[in-house]
């Protein structure tokens, strides 16, 4: 009899000590976010355009973690959706195209000529790439630009075209040809 | 790990080690090396672009229309590798604008644009005299001011190689020229052999290196013999005559042949106390820093099969190829292919307006039998001849699929940015695969991929930067909104006049009130009330002040009240205004005034509320008591009541401060009594007028 209960009484000692060791490394050693979110977050194109259905990268990096699809996001296109499926260790989809099609890299330009200044596509840049103020002529800082659309809609004088973005030779491609080929004779 | 001294004591045995892979394509260098090197027409056009070495590109220092004149700088450095751009000739600046660039993609470049005058004059030599003083910080400057850059194909601002930070043991003089067809260092050297070696010693001096070998391929013995002749009293100058193989001009694989030292991943000869310099680049210091000329010039290899005069020419940098290429005239066979560079590293020229540049050295318009355009690619069947071609040892193969799937970290993995991009591999294929394209392709989708990457942490900082700036901007106007709240709140409870407004339109509104319910009843019942107003005792006068009377007083109250304000502006402070009012105010309403002072528009309105339903009731009570006086016994005992309360209407009275709620609750019950004892009166009156009946 005294050995059940001492043995009980072992148990129950030891499962005290392991109880109290884990409530406090669940608090001492919370992690603050959740740490899959933000790796999602690092593999998507930052654009914040909102083409998946969210308000930005950050909440489909979310709605990801929470087991949404990931094949809902344009801008990345199936580079992204590779990557993504890698993280997750799903099988990578084609990209929905309810949310879009993928798209040669594009950014903003404002025909200056024609912006009358009401800083509706300001309030609508995510990325706060747009300058100007108001009744004076607004312009694109290019480098800035992450082609997210968002500006065009607001637009009430529709002076904003998606233009594809400027390439530089660094990173040329060598099968890309960017001007016309003039045979010498 | 060796010691430099084991470096340089190997070295100095002078073994020639040997480098992995390698190809001996035909060399065909005879076509060009046959002649002196003559100078090239002077044009009417330069097409001067402002960045023609790797690095940042300088400020433009002229305006359209200027006249400039030859050895002018046209740009100013910026800050960082950055190097001038100097005028080729005399001549005005006709345009400022993009144009072709040398580059395989010839994406448009900003590019000065030069109408020459014919003259050629130039800018006074600027020499520098002291280039033997210990310090080399001047001499560097000058290097640098101008503006040359590494001649061998990397444009490399040569001031940061002539200069580096580290100690340097090993000078090594690249004059190997291993691609085919292209002779320009060989003629330089057959040519201006003294002048050379007086730009290596300058070299040598700036480096402090303590040998320099001065490499050469065994297939260029002329250029041997005089560059041996010139540095036979120099006994730090060692010349090496390398076998002929491609690609051993490459910068590593040199070193490797010289030294048996392999360069690392990811390192720079530098790290190996070794720096190379082409022999071209060392001509070009000699010339800038003893004849004090600028890097405006530099030889230019025309060559190939349909070349009619193939040569090489002393090209002034910014002369088109179409320029060059009529100079030594072509017969262009079909599909005529020209080329910048050599036939395995060049590209072809896409548009003859593209501007010869420091990097330059040759242009080549091969024969298809020579040099076979790109036949169609095959499958690849591992026979693993590139890997044995391959001089950097990497595994093409297994970079061709990783290329193909666009495995990012494979590539990396298998040293992808170790390929030297020689083409050896590709030239071995027997699949005709072009190897070299995939890799480049693959390299600038890596770097674009990283910028990408760069530019999303980016994008996501300014994003969330943002969301926290509208999150602070919320929160600042809420802030703002409850203060103004507060302040107006405040601004009630502090400024009487605002308060007697509001006490006016409400005594206003009940006077309105009173008079459309007392309308009715006015007519019979008004001498009833003068008596009970005679009769009654302490809360009598309380009730019996008439409401027109009230209004009267609140706004004679609130008129005074603005007349203050307009006259003390901004003053509104109560000590003043109170006795103002009180003077104004009857002592009746002293009371009820304070009270009215704390009630919110709330109570106010109950009480408003409670003084319409007495009224009302009032009014009920009346004319139920005109015509019923059965309830006698009842309203008897409400009478008792009504005396208590009207104690308590005085105590409102005398203790005016107290809660808002207790004065409401005050005020209510001061109404009830009121009306109480209007009926009370009624039925008094009615009584007695019956009693007067009865008896």
């Amino acid at each position: 009899m005294s050995i059940i209960f001492y043995s009980l009484l072992a148990l129950a000692v030891l499962a005290l000590i392991f109880g109290a060791v884990l409530g406090f490394a669940s608090i001492k050693y919370k992690v603050e976010s959740d740490p899959l979110v933000d790796q999602i977050d690092a593999l998507l194109p930052q654009t914040q355009c909102g083409q998946c259905g969210y308000p930005g990268c950050k909440p489909y990096a979310e709605a990801i973690a929470n087991g949404d699809e990931i094949n809902k996001c344009p801008p990345g296109g199936e580079a992204t959706i590779k990557n993504l499926a890698d993280l997750m260790g799903v099988e990578p989809k084609s990209l929905d195209e309810a949310h879009g099609e993928e798209d040669v890299k594009k950014v903003a330009y404002i025909r200056e000529d024609e912006c009358i200044g009401c800083t509706k596509c300001i309030q609508a840049c995510p990325v706060d790439a747009i300058l100007g103020a108001s009744k004076l002529m607004h312009t694109v800082i290019v480098d800035e630009c992450t082609g997210c659309d968002l500006c065009v809609d607001p637009c009430p004088v529709d002076c904003i075209d998606m233009v594809p973005a400027p390439s530089n030779n660094k990173y040329w491609k060598w099968d890309q040809v960017l001007i016309p080929t003039k045979t010498i004779n | 790990m060796q010691s430099d001294l084991t470096l340089l004591e190997q070295v100095k045995s002078g073994k020639i080690w040997g480098f992995p892979g390698g190809i001996h394509p035909p060399e065909r260098k005879h076509l060009s090396n046959q002649t002196p090197i003559a100078q090239a027409n002077l044009a009417t056009h330069y097409y001067v672009p402002v960045k023609q070495h790797s690095g940042k590109e300088g400020e433009v220092l002229v305006k359209l229309g200027d006249k400039v004149l030859k050895g002018q700088p046209l740009t100013k450095p910026s800050t960082g590798l950055s190097l001038p751009v100097h005028a080729p000739t005399s001549g005005e600046v006709k345009e400022i604008k993009p144009h072709i660039s040398a580059h395989a993609s010839g994406a448009p470049e900003l590019t000065l644009i030069i109408e020459a005058d014919g003259k050629d004059d130039s800018v006074p030599a600027q020499p520098f005299n002291d280039w033997q003083a210990p310090e080399t910080d001047a001499l560097i400057e000058h290097i640098k001011s101008m503006g040359i850059a590494g001649l061998g194909g990397a444009a490399f601002p040569t001031y940061i190689k002539a200069h580096p930070a580290h100690d340097i043991e090993l000078l090594i003089i690249n004059a190997v020229e291993c691609e085919p067809y292209i002779t320009a260092d060989d003629v330089l050297m057959r040519y201006h052999a003294e002048e050379i070696i007086e730009g290596v010693e300058i070299l040598l001096h700036t480096t402090g290196a303590k040998l320099c070998l001065f490499a050469i391929e065994d297939n260029k013995p002329e250029a041997i013999e005089v560059i041996k002749k010139a540095c036979e009293h120099k006994n730090n100058i060692d010349v090496r005559v390398v076998p002929t193989k491609y690609p051993s001009g490459g910068e590593k694989q040199l070193i490797q042949l010289l030294t048996s030292q392999q360069v690392p991943s990811k390192k720079l000869p530098i790290d190996l106390s070794i720096v190379m310099q082409n022999v071209g680049t060392a001509f070009a210091i000699k010339k800038a820093v003893i004849d004090g000329l600028p890097l405006t010039e530099r030889v230019v290899t025309v060559t190939g099969e349909s070349i009619t005069n193939p040569q090489n020419l002393w090209t002034k940098l910014g002369t088109t190829v179409e320029d060059l290429v009529a100079q030594c005239g072509i017969t262009a066979e079909k599909d005529q292919r020209l080329i910048m560079g050599g036939p395995m590293m060049g590209f072809n020229i896409l548009d003859s307006q593209m501007p010869v540049v420091k990097a330059t050295n040759c242009i080549l318009a091969p024969s298809k039998y020579h040099v076979p355009p790109r036949g169609v690619e095959q499958a690849c069947i591992r026979c693993g001849d590139c890997a044995a071609a391959c001089p950097a040892e990497l595994l093409p193969q297994q970079l061709l699929w990783y290329s193909k799937s666009q495995e990012h970290e494979k590539l990396e993995e298998y040293d992808l940015f170790d390929c030297i991009e020689c083409g050896a591999c590709a030239y071995v294929c027997p699949s005709q695969i072009p190897l070299v394209q995939y890799y480049r392709n693959s390299k600038a989708e890596i770097r674009q991929a990283e910028e990408d990457k760069a530019k999303a942490e980016k994008a996501r900082i300014r994003f969330e930067q943002r969301q926290a700036r509208l999150e602070r901007e919320k929160q600042a106007r809420l802030k703002r909104h409850q203060e103004a709240a507060e302040r107006r709140r405040q601004a009630l409870n502090q400024d009487d006049s605002a308060k007697d407004k509001i006490a006016a339109a409400l005594a206003r509104a009940k006077a309105k009130k009173q008079q459309q319910s007392e309308a009715p009843k006015e007519t019979g019942k008004l001498e009833d009330t003068s008596t009970a107003v005679d009769n009654s005792t302490d809360a009598a006068p309380n009730q019996a002040i008439d409401p027109k009377d009230k209004v009267a007083a609140a706004i004679a109250r609130a008129k005074a009240k603005k007349e203050q304000k307009a006259k003390q502006a901004l003053e509104n402070s109560k000590s003043e205004q109170a006795p103002y009012a009180e003077s104004k105010s009857s002592p009746t309403h002293e009371a009820q005034e304070q009270a009215t002072d704390e009630k919110t528009p709330e109570q106010i309105k109950k009480e408003r509320v409670a003084a319409a339903i007495a009224k009302a009731k009032a009014k009920k009570a009346k004319e139920s008591s005109n015509e019923n006086e059965q309830a006698a016994a009842d309203k008897s005992t409400m009478t008792e009541e009504s005396i208590t309360d009207k104690q308590d209407v005085d105590a409102s009275e005398s203790q005016a401060l107290k809660t808002p709620e207790q004065i409401k609750k005050e005020k209510v019950a001061a109404a009830i009594a009121k009306a109480k004892a209007k009926k009370q009166q009624a039925k008094h009156n009615a009584d007695t007028l019956t009693e007067q009946g009865n008896e």
